[in-house]
């Protein structure tokens, strides 16, 4: 009873359409990322979801109850701030049973429940300190922790592992991950890190100026993106765009090869090695397309090569509209689904 | 900088030699702002401490005499009557000015139309002179043709004295200085306010807290480093005022209105009486620098900064 549902909600500030016309559904003990670059509308979608804003238009509804004009208190949620919004003259543990207080909960209860708690976050040894003499991922924890006590089954995370570093924030991806599994919360999760999305999430929702540009499974979104947007967004280094007379064809780098007897020619810009595999960034009629190769390349840069790649291996897209074109009616049907 | 030439060759001499060129350094850097706070705060301190405790003769010799001006002070009934007047002052000024401050910067911190106006509003009376303040609460205060008496006489209600009644004559002056002083206070309430983050707000809206308990666990405690400081300043003004006594009321009627500040000044500049007037300022002295100690020494502590 916790699968959260949009239909056609729109939110706007003067002429700004932030969010306009969008519908999507959170499963039960999902976790759904809405992804998307700065200023798509991502968070304020959250805020609508969390009632930190109100919708100008459309329903919003979790656990079959329809709770767009509730506030936020009501709608039985829990949310994690980008900035952590922790209490900085509260206490570590004060901070992680701030709700419980409001709701004038027992202290044996709320005792046993701030134990539990701590204990999931790892704080148990932390709990008299005050958030300032935290480093930033024990700060993370207790904004967790003051999530979960509340035993909401709805979780929002609004870019929640933005502010740690890249060694932390890939603890931390595993971790919640975990955590809303464990939990079996319904996870709602904005952030613009394509990584986050593919690696965490149940279905995707990535959007752009404040409508979805595609809405499904990591997979699909990887292996059949709607549009070239989204080609553009997922994938590092992402899909390779190359205007072919009049198409415009997709070709991930993974996929290409470089071969003496390859179909086109090309030369070499750079080269990065990541040691586990390659990037050989090259020009191919003054586009820029990058390849991905196992190991350590040894290609040299400003040589010139000859690339190919499996007809089976492109997408194509519509020069103009930027939509994928598909043949059979099935493609067709599950670009566009959204859900 | 340091004449290579002149400077020992053999090791442990040089190095004594830097470590002394750098106190020169250090003390000549220090030496503007040390001339200055010596000049004007610690000379003068000490210099109206050594004074309370001699006389100056009319043929301008001085005769120690030690503690006799602060006996004679203790058995002056007026320095009791102002050091009391203060308290009341300080008493009925402080607190409500400080609530009034907290309240309207609330107010104003949300978004609403109107909003810098009512801000510019709230500000105007400290802007004021002090002596225009006081000429318009004069004319407000005055018998029969002023503000209050003619808003008295739409009820039927006769001519009343306000600054001339020992008994309204420091209501008077503490519902205007509530007036000046608020108005300041809200700037820094105000501040203090817009460096809050939102999220923090938000976070416990979400949590279920009404806006008062949010006020009262988050937004408050948090305002307390400002409310600590607006305190001692209004503590501060509350012994510094002068002006508007001068203008308004000369102290009186009957030293109803007597504050120990224009205690001094009266006694200094109209009496003539300089040692005594330095007895009375050292009591001041010893009042303000114990509510400085109190602050550094006990709340700083207490309160948490971010």
């Amino acid at each position: 009873m916790s699968a959260i549902m949009l239909s056609h909600v729109s939110k706007s500030w003067g002429a700004m359409r932030a969010v306009d016309d969008i519908s999507l559904t959170a499963d039960e003990g999902s976790l759904l990322v809405l992804l998307g670059p700065s200023g798509c509308g991502k968070s304020t979608t959250l805020r609508l979801i969390a009632g930190l804003e109100e919708a100008d238009a459309g329903t919003i509804a979790i656990g079959g109850v329809d709770v767009t004009r509730l506030s936020p208190a009501d709608r039985k949620i829990s949310m994690v701030f980008q900035s952590y919004a922790l209490f900085p003259h509260l206490s570590v543990a004060e901070n992680i049973i701030f709700g419980l207080r409001v709701r004038r909960v027992s202290r044996a209860e709320r005792d046993a429940r701030l134990r539990r708690v701590a204990d999931i976050v790892g704080l148990a040894h932390l709990l008299d300190r005050k958030p300032s003499q935290l480093s930033g991922g024990q700060r993370q924890r207790v904004a967790l922790g003051r999530a979960i006590i509340a035993e909401a089954r709805v979780c929002l995370m609004d870019e929640p592992l933005s502010n740690l570093d890249a060694k932390l924030r890939h603890e931390m991806r595993t971790e919640i991950r975990a955590l809303q599994q464990r939990l079996g919360m319904t996870m709602v999760y904005v952030t613009h890190d394509q990584t986050e999305a593919m690696t965490m999430a149940d279905r995707v929702v990535l959007m752009r100026d404040g409508v979805i540009e595609q809405n499904g499974s990591p997979e699909e979104l990887y292996n059949r993106p709607a549009t070239a947007f989204t080609a553009r967004f997922i994938g590092t280094p992402p899909m390779n765009l190359v205007r072919q007379g009049d198409h415009l064809i997709g070709i991930r780098p993974e996929h290409i090869r470089i071969v003496s007897g390859g179909d086109h020619a090309a030369r070499v810009k750079a080269v990065e090695h990541l040691g586990a595999d390659s990037i050989v960034l090259c020009d191919i009629d003054g586009q820029p397309i990058s390849v991905r190769l196992d190991g350590f390349s040894k290609v040299q840069p400003g040589v010139d090569v000859r690339l190919a790649w499996e007809a089976g291996h492109e997408h194509r897209f519509d020069p103009v509209s930027e939509c994928r074109l598909e043949t059979s009616a099935r493609q067709g049907r599950l670009a566009t689904s959204d859900g | 900088m340091t004449d290579l030439a002149a400077l020992p060759p053999i090791a442990e001499p040089r190095a004594r030699s830097q470590a002394w060129w750098n106190a020169v350094n250090a003390w000549l850097l220090l030496l503007p702002a040390a001339v200055l706070l010596v000049a004007f705060t610690h000379w003068p301190i000490l210099a109206t401490i050594r004074h309370s405790l001699f006389i100056t003769k009319r043929n301008g010799d001085e005769v120690f005499v030690g503690a006799d001006s602060y006996q004679a002070m203790a058995a002056d009934p007026i320095f009791w009557k102002a050091l009391v007047n203060n308290f009341w002052f300080a008493f009925g000024t402080i607190p409500t000015s400080i609530a009034l401050a907290l309240i309207m910067a609330v107010w104003v911190n949300r978004n609403m139309r109107g909003r810098g106006f009512l801000r510019l509003a709230y500000f105007t009376p400290t802007v004021l002179p002090m002596i225009a303040v006081a000429n318009i609460w004069l004319f407000f205060y005055t018998p029969d043709y002023g503000a209050l008496d003619q808003l008295r006489g739409l009820f039927g209600l006769g001519r009343w004295n306000w600054l001339g009644d020992p008994s309204t004559v420091m209501g008077c002056l503490i519902v205007m200085v509530i007036w000046k002083e608020a108005g300041f206070f809200m700037i820094f309430y105000l501040a203090a306010l817009q460096q809050l983050s939102p999220d923090l707000d938000e976070a416990a809206s979400i949590e279920g807290a009404s806006r008062w308990y949010t006020f009262r666990r988050i937004t408050f405690p948090l305002l307390m480093p400002t409310t600590l400081f607006v305190a001692i300043n209004a503590v501060i003004n509350s012994f510094k005022l002068v002006d508007h006594l001068v203008i308004m009321t000369k102290g009186g009627p009957n030293n109803a209105s007597t504050l120990l500040l224009y205690y001094i000044y009266e006694v200094a500049f109209t009496f003539q009486d300089s040692s005594y007037a330095a007895t009375l300022t050292v009591v001041l002295l010893m009042l303000l620098s114990a509510i400085a100690l109190l602050k550094f020494g006990y709340l700083d502590r207490r309160i948490h900064y971010q």
